[in-house]
């Protein structure tokens, strides 16, 4: 994945809470094999539908508990490939957080009136480096992020390549019995 | 020091700050091609077949069709056939379209005997939640996760907190396993419990059987829960006993099984306590599964812009009685209330009783097993005499991948975990229920309490 340093550009604002994955990227869509070409899906039904409108600007500012519901990863694929780099909310659901980190979308956790302030500025500057979020109506806000991930970010690091590193730590527990537990699926 | 069930299991498999060893990775057909093809591109392996099960659920037709080159959806035959193809070229065992053992993924597991206390259980699904019924930890996956738990058998994770929800009291008659856990999101939130790793407890708790606690902990997530757990007990190790996957040395199995439950004294995060006994048979009537309500109440007031809109979109007006509510259709199913024993319940309903004329109403069991026994059981019989169709196994229409879907503007009281906008078909109307409500909705045409018929 690319690596995140510094997300500057126009803000879109999606002002609803409890936005799940079924909206983000209704279900038809989970049908396909590829890993690309989600975007022109995003938000299908809304936005067919005239609920929404959605330019396809580097930050997207969303309500709390984003992204809640089904495990799709498909979600943040068409996030991504709308051209969101960056995902500003109060909160995300836990699974969609983790998806969008795998793949270098940056979900970002501001208080509430700072992502409104953010929003309502239009354009916005995020420094992954300094932990900081800069618009004209917020100002300067700093935002917390676990040091490792903020790491793999950073450099944009390959989850699987980082543990495999380490195979013999892998290897050590199973020799030493840790893997016993659970049945042998291939002999059923 | 106390430990918690959480604890035990979490420090029984972190090899490495952060890294959880996994006993048993669960495989569908739709979150798992793009992991197989990244393998493929990285020249890398599948590090233990003899951990990883996979079978085809969310896309499969539930007409009967008894293989995967005949399901007629062409998106959806390449991708239950993709899903073959990569379990033969790198020895996963599969449970595909037309085996005896086929079902709803987090259906199978427990069927088989795969999901056994003290593992670490992952799927490419967010209701893997539900193995965790058995004192498993079991968390809902994305597909680059599928693609790591594939490579290396281990799951990078951030330690969650822990929340116990105790529920005391008898459950009143006519209110399920169902109605506890929609009633605890209810009052929770959908994000209740983000960052937490759940543990149900309490004597209300221990009651109940395995499908019961299978359908509290598959729907942890609706509340934002990593994972939803059980403390395993005779209940539990009864259920095991016996199956395909079942360990060799039973009974030493069991005196381990024994030490896993939560430490007295340990501490929680956060505590939740239930009165079970005060409880009522529940209804959704908005767009996520925490707008709820009991049967006898009526539509609320929107507190908020989101609850205006679930009202629009559901086309209820507040003050609207739940019971004056016309279905079109009724669902029972889905990895929720898809299990022998939540279709006993439902056709106990049904029994000697007529669907009412103006709906159509379908029983999907939750694999071709749960179908074989309740066929066996002379349930089919029960359902197809009373008006319903009566299908085969698959996640069929809790989330419309396959031809069972709703029409726009239908309205369906389902047994399913979410009532999304959309999610069983665009422009369809969704109410979660209980097995024994949807059933006696089915025959009145709108929800009834369910307590009032004997």
């Amino acid at each position: 994945m690319e690596p995140v340093e510094v997300i500057e550009g126009p803000v879109s604002f999606l002002d609803r809470a409890d936005v799940d994955t079924d909206q983000i990227i209704p279900k038809q869509f989970l049908k396909r094999v590829e890993r690309s070409g989600f975007g022109e899906f995003l938000f299908y039904d809304w936005i067919r539908d005239g609920e929404i409108e959605l330019e396809p600007n580097p930050i997207l500012v969303a309500g709390r508990n984003f992204g809640c519901g089904s495990s799709r990863e498909h979600a943040p694929w068409a996030l991504q490939d709308f051209g969101f780099e960056a995902i500003i909310a109060p909160s995300f659901a836990d699974i969609f957080y983790a998806n969008c980190t795998k793949i270098g979308l940056l979900p970002l956790i501001l208080e509430q009136a700072e992502c409104r302030a953010v929003a309502e500025s239009g354009a916005a500057r995020i420094d992954l480096d300094d932990q900081t979020v800069d618009s004209a109506a917020s100002g300067v806000v700093r935002f917390e992020i676990d040091e490792e991930l903020k790491h793999r970010l950073a450099h944009g690091l390959d989850d699987i390549g980082i543990t495999l590193r380490d195979v013999a730590a892998i290897d050590a527990f199973e020799a030493a019995g840790g893997a016993d537990r659970g049945p042998v699926t291939t002999s059923l | 020091m106390a430990r918690t069930m959480f604890d035990k299991i979490w420090d029984a498999h972190e090899l490495g700050e952060g890294l959880i060893y996994i006993d048993l990775h669960l495989v569908h057909e739709v979150t798992s091609p793009q992991a197989f093809d990244g393998l493929r591109l990285e020249g890398r392996g599948v590090r233990r077949p003899d951990k990883t099960v996979a079978t085809a659920d969310h896309n499969v037709p539930t007409d009967g069709t008894a293989a995967a080159r005949l399901i007629v959806d062409q998106l959806s035959r390449v991708q239950v056939e993709t899903l073959e193809r990569n379990c033969e070229e790198f020895g996963i065992p599969i449970y595909s379209i037309g085996s005896d053992q086929q079902g709803i993924v987090h259906v199978i597991g427990p069927e088989l005997g795969l999901t056994q206390p003290g593992m670490t259980i992952v799927c490419g699904d967010s209701h893997t939640s539900t193995h965790g019924a058995f004192g498993a930890l079991a968390v809902g996956i994305g597909t680059s996760e599928v693609e790591h738990v594939l490579a290396t058998q281990c799951l990078v994770q951030r330690r969650p907190k822990t929340m116990r929800i105790s529920y005391s009291g008898e459950l009143g008659h006519g209110v399920t396993a169902k109605d506890m856990i929609l009633a605890t999101i209810g009052r929770l939130g959908t994000g209740g419990m983000v960052g937490h790793a759940v543990e149900y407890a309490g004597g209300t708790v221990r009651g109940l059987t395995m499908e019961n606690r299978m359908t509290i902990c598959n729907m942890t997530i609706e509340g934002g829960g990593r994972a939803g757990m059980i403390a395993p007990d005779e209940t539990t190790f009864e259920w095991v006993e016996g199956r395909p996957g079942a360990p060799a040395e039973f009974d030493a199995a069991v005196d381990e099984w024994r030490e896993l439950p939560t430490d007295e004294g340990a501490a929680f995060d956060t505590e939740v306590e239930v009165d079970a006994a005060a409880l009522s048979p529940m209804v959704t009537w908005g767009t996520n599964p925490g707008q709820v309500v009991e049967v006898t109440g009526a539509v609320p007031e929107p507190a908020s812009e989101t609850e205006e809109r679930a009202l629009r979109y559901m086309d209820l007006e507040p003050g609207r009685a739940i019971r004056e509510i016309e279905l079109d259709r009724v669902f029972i199913g889905s990895c929720t209330n898809s299990r022998i024993g939540d279709l006993r319940e439902a056709a106990a309903v049904v029994e000697g009783r007529k669907v009412a004329s103006t709906l159509s109403a379908m029983v999907v069991p939750g694999s071709a097993k749960v179908k074989a026994e309740a066929e066996a059981e002379g349930l089919d019989e029960v359902f197809r005499a009373a008006g319903f169709d009566w299908r085969s196994a698959g996640c069929s229409m809790c989330l419309g991948m396959n031809p069972d879907t709703l029409s726009p503007g239908e309205r369906c009281a389902s047994t399913s975990n979410r009532n999304f906008e959309g999610r069983q078909g665009k422009g369809g109307r969704t109410h979660l229920v209980s097995p024994k409500m949807a059933a006696a909705a089915a025959i009145e045409g709108r929800f009834v309490d369910i307590r009032e018929w004997s």
